[in-house]
């Protein structure tokens, strides 16, 4: 705002040890999964990186990180799926198809309310349901949990972006005699595609994330990746550095759509909250 | 969070009313058909779920053959509920550990967004660093901490010893255990703070600044009487949706501390995981559920208030 008043160096220097503060424990964390337990403990500023971390958590017969892994991504894009699809749905028919404004009101104060309820609160629920119609130990069970979670979020969003479709375009449509799925598929969605875009990768992370209820509704088969690092922490002796090293893989999805899709991120982030 | 709402409600409904071409079967046939999914997701499993809560609240559960045998135990869940130290402790942590924890944030965010917003080469660089933490799982956050603060070898003792001070065993003694969580809560979601703050910074109208620096406004000046005063909108959104994440904290805690040493970390959550999961106590449990729920629906209903408070003023 007032960059030429001020000599913006002093700013930089500050914001240069903020950004420290935020990356060394994360970069630490990592340099320890290239470590050896004893290079860890004995603290060498200098060490030889080594792979066995890695290899034991990815290949070793004992551990299921693999399989977690694979776990993640199928409950994480099926649950994205869903949740945006529905929440796409909702708020375009909240906003457009004349809902009187009472079930709008009541329905997203209800979302409000239960966005604001820790899942602890729920899971248990979620259980005994899950466990009554045998969907317990079940991807299906987690991945409508995740949606369902993720759903108020996704419905806001959403409703932002909906809003922001210029009301004349659906009108002129209208008079040229197409239907209401007409009008969501050409006209609306190709409008909002980068608002679908920011909602589904948020809705990923955010179920990728995801612990409480994950713990909650699987077994060693259906374990979500959080579950399984959370694992290495109950041990009786620790494995630090292979637990460096999950969670160093457990980063990944965050790493890649920081580099490919920050721009994203931000909107659905600002957006969410501020509009 | 609070704003979404009044974005949802069909404004002006009357445009298209003079020409009537929407109304019909079809319609009401599409409406439905794209508000029933969200509609029956969130009743299925948000309602009938907390439903299911309440009447368990006044039941005994056991399970036996994976069928459940319930007992009635009228309030005795309730009254159990007053005189559970486990439970007074986990509700004055929580909130101790939310407000401390978001009032950090809500300071630090602040200035790292106004300090972002006054520099003209590097935003994105910055932005890019500082919302890392806010992708990162909650319990990977919990095991990078977990290493960090380990009495040992953590980086944070290691700092210590090189300035001089004896190490000290953060998690495990009770007086630092919750102030431990709560900065790494603090690091965790600065970030986030930041995000909405700096995103709040770059929409304020610009061409009050300049008329303040013709006015020869010193930079406290124009912090206290201009930017905070426009600012106050999107720092009341921002208190509220932390406030409200804050609440439900457990993963850092389930891996850092699991509630203890004795119950200095012992939070809503955590406690009530233990009582459904670890101690078995459905009914038990579930009052503790509604209370907690009945406790959030409270918040909400003041948070509510205050906003139309501050509004009608302002």
């Amino acid at each position: 705002m007032n960059g030429r008043t001020r000599s913006p160096v002093p700013l930089h220097i500050v914001l240069a040890i903020c950004a420290a503060i935020v990356i060394a424990p994360i970069v630490w964390t990592v340099a320890a999964g290239f470590r050896t337990q004893i290079s860890l403990l004995m603290g060498e500023v200098l060490f030889t990186p080594v792979w066995s971390n890695f290899s034991e958590v990815l290949w070793s017969k004992t551990s299921d990180f693999l399989l977690n892994y694979r776990n993640s991504i199928i409950v994480g894009v099926l649950s994205t799926i869903l949740c945006v699809v529905v929440a796409t749905l909702c708020a375009f028919s909240l906003n457009r198809l004349r809902w009187p404004s009472w079930v709008a009101h009541i329905f997203l104060a209800w979302t409000m309310i239960f966005h604001m309820i820790p899942p602890v609160a729920l899971a248990s629920a979620w259980f005994s349901m899950a466990r009554t119609v045998g969907l317990e130990n079940t991807f299906t069970g987690l991945i409508l949990a995740h949606a369902t979670l993720n759903l108020p979020m996704a419905i806001w969003l959403m409703a932002v972006f909906v809003r922001e479709v210029p009301k004349e375009l659906e009108e002129a449509a209208i008079m040229d005699g197409a239907s209401t799925p007409r009008v969501l598929w050409h006209v609306i969605l190709p409008l909002i595609t980068p608002g679908v875009a920011a909602t589904s990768i948020l809705t990923f992370i955010f179920s990728w994330n995801e612990f409480a209820v994950a713990l909650t509704l699987t077994m060693k088969q259906t374990a979500t990746v959080p579950v399984a690092i959370a694992k290495f922490a109950q041990d009786f002796e620790i494995q630090y550095t292979q637990m460096a090293a999950s969670a160093a893989l457990a980063m990944l999805p965050a790493l890649i759509v920081l580099l490919v899709a920050q721009r994203y991120i931000v909107k659905g982030l600002t957006q969410g909250a501020v509009k | 969070m609070t704003a979404s709402q009044a974005s949802l409600t069909p404004a002006r409904p009357g445009v298209r009313d003079s020409h009537k071409v929407m109304e019909g079967d079809g319609q009401r046939l599409w409406r439905w058909l794209t508000f029933g999914p969200a509609l029956a997701m969130m009743v299925a499993l948000t309602v009938l779920p907390i439903a299911n809560l309440f009447l368990t609240s006044f039941q005994n559960v056991t399970w036996a053959d994976g069928k459940p045998t319930r007992t009635w135990a009228g309030l005795t869940h309730y009254e159990a509920l007053f005189s559970d130290q486990l439970f007074s402790a986990g509700l004055w942590n929580t909130l101790v550990f939310a407000f401390a924890a978001v009032a950090g944030q809500m300071v630090l965010g602040f200035a790292m967004a106004l300090a972002v917003s006054k520099i003209t080469h590097g935003r994105v660089f910055y932005r890019a660093i500082f919302i890392l933490p806010i992708l990162i799982p909650g319990i990977v956050i919990g095991a990078i901490w977990k290493l960090m603060l380990n009495f040992d070898f953590g980086l944070i003792n290691k700092a210590l010893g090189l300035v001089g001070l004896m190490p000290h065993d953060w998690l495990g003694s009770s007086e630092t255990a919750l102030l431990s969580v709560i900065i790494v809560d603090i690091w965790h979601w600065t970030p986030f703070c930041f995000l909405l703050f700096l995103a709040g910074l770059e929409t304020l109208p610009q061409d009050v600044f300049e008329a303040a620096k013709m006015d020869g406004a010193s930079a406290w000046q124009e912090l206290w009487y201009i930017t905070l005063p426009l600012m106050i909108p999107t720092i009341i959104v921002t208190f509220a949706f932390r406030l409200v994440l804050a609440f439900k904290v457990f993963d850092e805690v389930y891996l850092l501390t699991s509630g203890g040493p004795g119950t200095s970390t012992e939070v809503l959550s955590f406690t009530l995981y233990q009582r459904f999961f670890t101690e078995d106590k459905a009914g038990y449990g579930s009052a503790m559920s509604v209370a907690v729920i009945f406790l959030v629906a409270l918040l909400l209903v003041i948070a509510l208030s205050a906003r139309r408070r501050t509004g009608a003023t302002s």
